[in-house]
């Protein structure tokens, strides 16, 4: 089996600027507030993933999963340490792919797709079954501005479970969706996974970690706090032990 | 993607993710390179009746402005021979760098949805604004062959020449100026009006609503230092392509023009890829910072 994802020492500092204008920032510094902070959103992470793997990401909002995920894809480079991957990656970032909202949905799909690599012949082949899975019927022809986030979920993750990649992110895109399309990503990734591909899954739902994923990877702050085995991972990260009414009330969400 | 060269395993290499970037990248994605040109021009007309014919209308009638306005209020006509030829010339090529420029500088923060979560070379933006330029650049060269053609024009092939260096300047120029101040504006969104107020002075430093003969005249010696304006140059071999043959070739505003203005063109040209790449390094160096902070 051959690496997939290599992540060496990966740290990505991100900047909090508290004020924006000259103005502003003249009168913070005039009484010597800080005008800006820096923090490290991803600290320190190393990891290998072989091909075939499929990964379960964790961890609170704002620990970092999505950072990692746009690091991987080559949205962002991280500051220090270094990131490589193996073949073409395609996926959903932080609950959506990005569409321009002035455009309908077919003129997204067919320029989320070539963003993602596909060629015009491909686009063509697979466009009957894009349009299909993402079921949108009319509003497919509608701007993207009106749709639902459910709606844009759809339309992003049909486009992106569309390409032949190598490795597929999958960044909360199932909390948006309704039962029957969770259902049915969650049968298309069953079969990425079977396929040999290399899966990458960031979910808040235990469940569908243990029974998606073969090793978990959880994120404290940036920091990679657990790397292994994904019902050890839900222990660690105290899910399976929380007061059965939290989770009544968390699952009747 | 295609190009990727598998190694010994008969896989496609490790490497770092979304390493094709660059002009370089933007050469090899034309088929993305094209949707977002054809999806900007479609966006323009769209809910139009017209349609494209806008794209004719606008600088018609910004012509017919200047022609009347500062033609007869200001009297030029009967200094300079076509004046409008002389004037529309100008204006097209300056026109190409503005909008170039201008739209370009904006063209990432315009595009932002897709910049802070899809995996693809920037400059993609900037460079489609370039093209989008220069599409409506045709309509206004029809006006132009037209209006040459009428006024007793000739082309020879040494016009086409001087019409293509124009254009050159101008897209490289403008393509530089959008990728440095494309990146620059994420930071500081001061920089898309300086950008502004830069293109509304490019108008006044260019001979077209002056002819190069008076500056010739009022700068004597230093006039060659006017020159040293790759965009007055542009305009010079504009008016080379279309208004000198039209005018009669002893008339003085002609024997003004600027000895060796293709070579000094070739010249610019040269110099304007240079600074192509130096934008080009520049805007590589800002872009890891610029997803984060968009
Ligand atoms: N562009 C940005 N600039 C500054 N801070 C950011 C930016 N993007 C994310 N952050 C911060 O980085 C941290 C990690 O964010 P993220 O990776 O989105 O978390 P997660 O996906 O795990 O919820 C958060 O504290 C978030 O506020
Ligand atoms: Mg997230």
């Amino acid at each position: 089996m051959a690496t997939s994802i290599v992540v060496e020492n990966a740290t990505k500092y991100f900047t909090l600027r508290y004020h924006r204008t000259f103005k502003e920032v003249a009168v913070a510094k005039a009484k010597g507030r800080p005008t800006s902070e820096t923090f490290k959103a991803v600290d320190d992470v190393s990891f290998t993933v072989e091909q075939g793997e499929s990964i379960g990401i964790m961890g609170l909002n704002g620990s970092g999963k999505s950072t990692l995920l746009k690091m991987i894809n080559g949205v962002m480079k991280p500051d220090e340490g270094s990131i490589l991957t193996r073949g073409r990656i395609a996926g959903l970032i932080a609950t959506g792919a990005g569409f321009h909202n002035q455009l309908t949905g077919r003129e997204n799909l067919y320029l989320n797709a070539a963003i993602l690599g596909m060629t015009e012949a491909e686009i063509k082949r697979k466009l009957d079954d894009i349009v299909e899975f993402a079921e949108l019927g009319h509003t497919l022809d509608g701007p993207v501005g009106h749709y639902s986030s459910g709606q844009k979920a759809r339309l992003g993750f049909a486009i992106a479970i569309h390409v032949d990649s190598d490795i597929f992110l999958a960044d909360e895109v199932l909390a948006v969706g309704d039962k029957p399309f969770r259902v049915k990503c969650m049968k298309k990734m069953r079969q990425i996974r079977k396929s040999g591909r290399t899966l990458f899954y960031v979910s808040h739902s235990p469940d569908s970690v243990i029974k998606m994923c073969n090793r978990v990877l959880v994120l404290e702050k940036g920091r990679l706090g657990f790397d292994g085995d994904p019902t050890e991972a839900v222990h660690y990260l105290r899910y399976d032990e929380g007061d059965d009414l939290d989770d009544e009330i968390a699952n009747d969400i | 993607m295609s190009a990727v060269v598998p190694d010994e395993s008969g896989l496609p290499p490790l490497r770092p993710p979304a390493s094709e970037n660059g002009l370089i990248g933007v050469v090899r994605r034309r088929y993305l390179l094209k949707l977002l040109v054809t999806r900007e021009i479609s966006a323009r007309y769209q809910g139009t009746f017209l349609g494209l014919i806008w794209s004719y209308i606008n600088p018609l009638t910004q012509f017919c402005i200047y022609y009347f306005v500062v033609g007869f209020i200001f009297n030029l006509h009967a200094e300079i021979p076509n004046f409008a030829i002389h004037l529309f010339a100008g204006l097209t090529v300056v026109h190409f760098f503005t909008e170039t420029f201008g739209a370009g500088t904006r063209s990432i923060v315009r595009n932002r949805a897709l910049v802070v979560k899809m995996a693809m070379p920037r400059e993609m933006f900037p460079v489609a604004t370039m093209l989008v330029s220069l599409y409506h650049v045709v309509p206004q060269l029809v006006i132009l062959t037209i209006a040459s053609l009428l006024s007793g024009w000739t082309p020879e092939p040494v016009d086409f020449v001087a019409l293509l260096l124009g254009l050159l300047i101008c897209g490289t120029l403008g393509l530089a100026g959008a990728l440095f101040f494309s990146a620059a504006n994420v930071f500081f969104r001061d920089f898309g009006n300086i950008v502004s107020v830069f293109n509304n002075f490019v108008r006044w430093g260019v001979p077209m609503m002056y002819s190069y003969e008076m500056v010739d005249d009022r700068f004597g010696r230093f006039a060659q230092y006017y020159l040293y304006n790759p965009l007055a140059d542009a305009v010079l071999l504009f008016q080379r392509a279309f208004w000198v043959g039209t005018v009669d070739p002893g008339h003085k505003s002609v024997a003004a023009m600027p000895d060796h203005l293709l070579l000094n063109g070739a010249i610019i040209v040269g110099v304007s890829l240079l600074i192509l790449c130096v934008a080009q390094f520049v805007f590589s160096r800002l872009e890891n910072k610029i997803p984060e902070r968009l």
